[in-house]
């Protein structure tokens, strides 16, 4: 039996008017223009899926390229101006110049337009890395070299923990801007994003367009809280402690990203 | 109710008749296409220069005094912060859509959605900014008899200044980018000619080029700007 036929939840969803027929759409099939099925759950499962496993794969790629890079310039304190030029350079080129650079140079599909969501993640994590890095008190570097620890445990030991709230803050801006960005995913050749019937209403509808608006924007809040709630848990306690007085009052506005001066 | 994508006129950036050579029809990079057709260009660049000042400009008008206000009345930080943290997370492509059935097509919607994505950077700045004074700066001010509202005027704000256009400055070159997506509410823009022919890459590299250059151009008139309004800064910097 259909959970959405009649009584009290379609009442609800009609109320709604077109944000209600959008989630219609997300929920039940229909004939779509061009005369096959679409919307109805499975499709919305299918696209989501999609969506989420390009912007994981984007995730990697840029973690794998901007965390070494920023934890070695952070560590030596080499190439900061490189590592905060990348993030206002980052921010000056739009996602979409991005993503269809990567479509006239290279062409469609699945890795190029993840290789572009990847470029377009790599200047917060970079920066953030290694800002991170550079802040932790010279203080407690040099105490950590004075009890002999070698640069990869003072690394892996004492920088890197007290560094992860900032790491996180950066993984957490570019994760929830590739969430957005896969969105414009269909317009460079790769169609299984939430993007798509949103592009091309053409063959979802108009509610087609609103229902696959309002699941991008729900996803990419779900990405934004769990993000922030893994910078809280990757916090060390001292470090909570510490700040916890001086820190409380901004808690919220926490997400920083460096800019030059 | 129909939403038409771009309506760009059917052939005219894709147009490329009149030097059909053999790099044009390569979608290569041509610098004779590129000279020749830069005037394309014009009005779509001029669209998004008026989509970024109208936006951060409404974007200061709710942020600033919303921040000035918070900066008084602590409690009202966190509110303020989760609510323009939410529309900042919400992409701009769902909120030009979620939109549409509200404001309509064109550049009101593009610019409510881009004002909403300024609101969080200056906010935070501004707030940022007033919570660095010195309060050695705040008690002699006091200690000269000014009022609430001239502590703010004449000592606050201009101590807070330099964070605040750190704020203004991200905010524009981010709603540059953004702004590239502002056809998908109607209201043109680079983003317009760039999606019209991507597989061309002169259009492209024109297209996605000026945003860069308008993101970097105006961040450098907000610095410049910064300068003459703080002088003090400068003066020590060179002493």
């Amino acid at each position: 039996m259909d959970p959405f036929e009649g009584g009290v939840m379609s009442g609800a969803i009609a109320a709604l008017g077109v944000f209600g027929d959008g989630i219609d759409f997300l929920v039940r099939e229909r004939q779509g223009r061009g005369g096959g099925e679409v919307g109805g759950l499975q499709q919305t499962a299918e696209l989501l899926w999609g969506h989420i496993k390009l912007s994981i794969a984007a995730m990697v790629v840029a973690c794998a390229v901007a965390l070494p890079v920023g934890l070695v310039l952070g560590h030596t304190g080499r190439g900061g101006f490189l590592a905060v030029s990348v993030a206002n350079i980052g921010r000056a080129v739009p996602s979409i110049a991005l993503i269809f650079v990567f479509f006239a140079w290279f062409g469609a599909g699945f890795v190029n337009v993840m290789l572009a969501l990847a470029l377009l993640a790599i200047p917060p994590i970079l920066t953030n890395t290694y800002v991170g890095m550079r802040e932790v008190e010279r203080d407690i570097v040099d105490a950590g070299r004075g009890m002999g620890m070698s640069a990869t445990k003072l690394v892996t030991s004492v920088e890197l923990p007290l560094a992860l709230p900032l790491i996180m803050a950066g993984l957490r801006v570019s994760a929830v801007n590739v969430v957005a960005t896969a969105t414009i995913a269909p317009l460079a050749g790769y169609a299984t994003t939430l993007g798509d019937p949103i592009i091309n209403a053409g063959v979802y509808g108009d509610e087609g367009r609103v229902g696959a608006a309002m699941l991008v924007a729900a996803v990419a809040i779900a990405t934004e809280l769990l993000f922030a709630a893994a910078q809280r848990a990757a916090t060390p306690e001292g470090l909570k402690l510490s700040r916890g007085t001086q820190r409380r009052r901004l808690t919220v506005i926490n997400r920083r990203v460096s800019t030059t001066p | 109710m129909t939403f038409v994508l771009a309506q760009v006129p059917e052939g005219f950036y894709r147009d490329r008749s009149e030097s059909d050579t053999g790099c044009v029809a390569n979608n290569g990079v041509c610098p004779d296409w590129i000279v020749d057709n830069l005037d394309r260009y014009v009005d779509p660049f001029l669209e998004h220069v008026w989509l970024v000042v109208a936006s951060v400009a409404c974007g200061l008008l709710i942020a600033f005094p919303l921040a000035v206000l918070a900066y008084r009345r602590r409690w009202l930080i966190a509110p303020v912060a989760n609510i323009t943290g939410i529309l900042y997370t919400i992409p701009s492509v769902a909120a030009f859509f979620l939109l549409l059935p509200i404001t309509g097509r064109g550049a009101l919607t593009a610019i409510v959605a881009l004002t909403a994505y300024t609101l969080l950077i200056l906010f935070r700045n501004v707030l940022e900014g007033l919570d660095a004074v010195p309060d050695e700066a705040r008690d002699a001010g006091r200690g000269m008899g000014l009022t609430d509202g001239q502590l703010l005027w004449r000592v606050e704000l201009p101590l807070a200044l330099p964070s605040i256009m750190a704020g203004l400055r991200i905010a524009t070159t981010t709603t540059v980018g953004l702004a590239a997506l502002a056809f998908f509410a109607g209201a043109g823009g680079l983003g317009e000619p760039l999606e019209a022919d991507k597989a061309f890459k002169s259009n492209v590299l024109v297209a996605g080029g000026l945003c860069v250059v308008l993101a970097t151009a105006l961040d450098l008139i907000i610095l410049g700007a910064q300068r003459m309004m703080t002088p003090w800064t400068r003066s020590r910097a060179a002493s």
